[in-house]
């Protein structure tokens, strides 16, 4: 099914969810299910990209697994270890994750190196030693002359100075920067410009094959869902409708998936992004 | 309006300086402790009106029984960061919104200061008591004053020089980060809740400190000393800013630099402070006056922005 080089045990997921279920200002008229029996397992490698209309459940799965709030029933097991009791700072050292909004994965008042050098200790106790190392500081140089950007000139420049494609940029690094079991990527190129998305697509593909990393993106982009990552899956009304991987994704059209959509939830993607998109 | 003019005297207002630097050196110690969670940490602390008259409560009755200034000033850097654990676990733990929490705590030592001292104001002179620091080493001769402002001036540079060293270390970019942006923080693995503790701790010692300084500079703890002391606070954090920012924005050694401002704004407000008084404004209108100078601050920035957009705007 996928690439599962490491997985000797048939239980070895990086990921699994079973059964998840939260619901959002339950009892008020606001109340929305947001997912609703999630079930997902990831073998390690495993790309993942994710789709679906407005409200499926994408990012809030992401969220979820995160750790941004507590879910209403259900396991989250990374390794085989149940996180779901662990708050959203515990989580971290696990994961690497990149948001929609630019400003939301980098500290802006602070510079380059020390976004990067606070990434580094992700998962790590917070010493009285100083901030950023002389060594690290070269790591962190060579890192960012693989994005081509200019940035390793720019290392003490506060973030809050950078574009929003830079930004993303560096969140990328900062998410692969202690090689996290699970990446999160959360429709992390939709608020760039085309150019700048592709880029920002790009590096995120380099990333997670050089250090092979097992990772999930969400996209209100078809055809990047088609084009890149080993699986891809559909959400509707908070679970998964859809799930294909190996040469059967290779072979999807942007047609196929709305077909499929239509089938599977019984609407059209009409007033839908994605139609925009694809 | 003439015999007005000709009754205020420059050299009285002259003399008077030495004193209103020396005040606002003292309140500058506790501005740096606003500026903390104020800008870094991004928490509008009330606190310090309770926090600044605790830590001078405890400093004073503490000298009062004997125990030696040096270390009752020290004990206030802990009654004032006892204050600010009390905040923050009423904020992280039970969920109580910042600004709420901290007046619930300001409002307690209203009572736990009459409680520490016994009466709403307990005095403590310098005939008696070797203290740290007073207003008359200021105001006697000559060399106590150079002694006084040399000392406080290392004691401000060497607390600067900590804070720097601290913000810069992996502890203190986390209180950055978690200021700056709390979700990031989140995901990079920081405990947000604990690095707010902590900051309000720190942020309250310092405040906590500086009430002791101040007890001891004016010789006497009173319950109602730290009424409206916060908008002291912020007003030296903005006139720093507002003054000196662009210069400090610049500086490679961005944080000794706004540090440095924030004293100084401190000290511009105590000079002004005493212009005022010195203009005959009669003292119980000085809070008045106070409101008015930080809101006045609070303004600028935003109507100067406000100037640039629509001069934007008009091309």
């Amino acid at each position: 099914m996928s690439n599962s080089k490491n997985n000797d045990l048939a239980n070895d997921y990086v990921l699994e969810i079973q059964d998840v279920h939260k619901v959002f200002n339950k009892g008020t008229i606001n109340e929305k299910i947001a997912l609703n029996g999630l079930n997902l397992k990831l073998n390690k490698g495993d790309f993942v990209t994710i789709i679906g209309g407005n409200g499926a459940g994408k990012s809030t799965s992401l969220n979820a697994i995160a750790g941004v709030w507590p879910v209403d029933k259900g396991r989250i097991l990374i390794n085989g270890e149940d996180i779901t009791a662990l708050p959203e700072h515990k989580r971290a050292k696990y994961l690497g994750r990149v948001f929609q909004d630019p400003m939301t994965g980098t500290a802006a008042t602070m510079s380059i190196e020390e976004n990067m050098a606070l990434a580094a200790r992700r998962g790590e106790h917070r010493t009285l030693l100083w901030g950023v190392g002389r060594a690290e500081r070269e790591e962190f140089k060579e890192q960012l002359s693989t994005l081509g950007l200019g940035l390793e000139k720019r290392m003490t420049s506060k973030v809050g100075l950078l574009s929003g494609g830079q930004r993303q940029a560096i969140t990328l690094l900062m998410a692969a920067i202690k090689k996290p079991d699970l990446l999160l990527l959360d429709e992390h190129t939709a608020a760039l410009d085309p150019k700048t998305a592709a880029k920002v697509l790009e590096i995120s593909e380099k990333i997670i094959m050089t250090n092979n990393l097992t990772a999930m993106m969400v996209t209100h982009n078809m055809k990047d869902a088609i084009v890149h990552g080993n699986r891809l899956i559909m959400m509707h009304e908070g679970h998964i409708i859809y799930d294909v991987s190996g040469e059967e994704k290779k072979a999807l059209q942007v047609s196929d998936l709305l077909h499929k959509f239509e089938e599977a939830s019984g609407t059209e993607f009409a007033n839908d992004r994605m139609m925009l998109s694809k | 309006m003439l015999s007005y003019f000709a009754s205020l005297n420059p050299l009285t207002l002259l003399n008077s300086l030495p004193g209103a630097i020396a005040q606002g050196m003292v309140w500058g110690v506790m501005a740096l402790g606003v500026y903390i969670t104020f800008r870094l940490l991004d928490f509008a602390d009330l606190t310090v009106d309770g926090s600044i008259a605790f830590g001078a409560a405890v400093c004073i009755m503490l000298i009062r029984n004997g125990v030696s200034p040096i270390i009752a000033t020290l004990v206030s850097f802990f009654a004032g960061a006892a204050a600010g654990l009390i905040t923050g676990l009423l904020n992280t733990l039970l969920g109580i919104p910042g600004i709420l929490a901290s007046i619930l705590t300001q409002i307690a030592l209203y009572s736990i200061n009459l409680n520490v001292m016994g009466k709403s104001n307990q005095p403590v002179s310098v005939d008696n008591y070797k203290l740290v620091i007073s207003l008359r080493y200021v105001t006697e001769d000559p060399v106590k004053r150079a002694i006084f402002f040399v000392g406080f001036t290392v004691f401000l540079f060497a607390l600067i020089g900590i804070l720097y060293w601290y913000f810069g270390t992996e502890q203190g970019q986390a209180i950055r980060a978690t200021g700056c942006n709390p979700n990031m923080a989140r995901a990079q693995g920081i405990n947000t809740d604990f690095i707010k503790v902590l900051t309000l701790m720190i942020s309250n010692g310092l405040v906590g400190i500086a009430g002791g300084l101040y007890g001891q500079f004016q010789g006497a703890a009173d319950v109602g000393m730290g009424r409206g002391a916060i908008v002291i606070g912020l007003a030296a954090v903005i006139i720093g800013e507002v003054l000196f920012g662009k210069f400090a924005a610049k500086r490679k050694l961005y944080l000794v630099w706004t540090l440095l401002s924030v004293v100084l704004g401190a000290i511009i407000y105590y000079l002004v402070y005493q212009f005022v008084l010195w203009l005959k404004m009669p003292s119980e209108d000085m809070k008045l006056f106070s409101a008015i100078v930080v809101a006045i601050f609070l303004a600028v920035p935003y109507l100067r922005d406000k100037a640039i957009q629509k001069k934007g705007v008009a091309k």
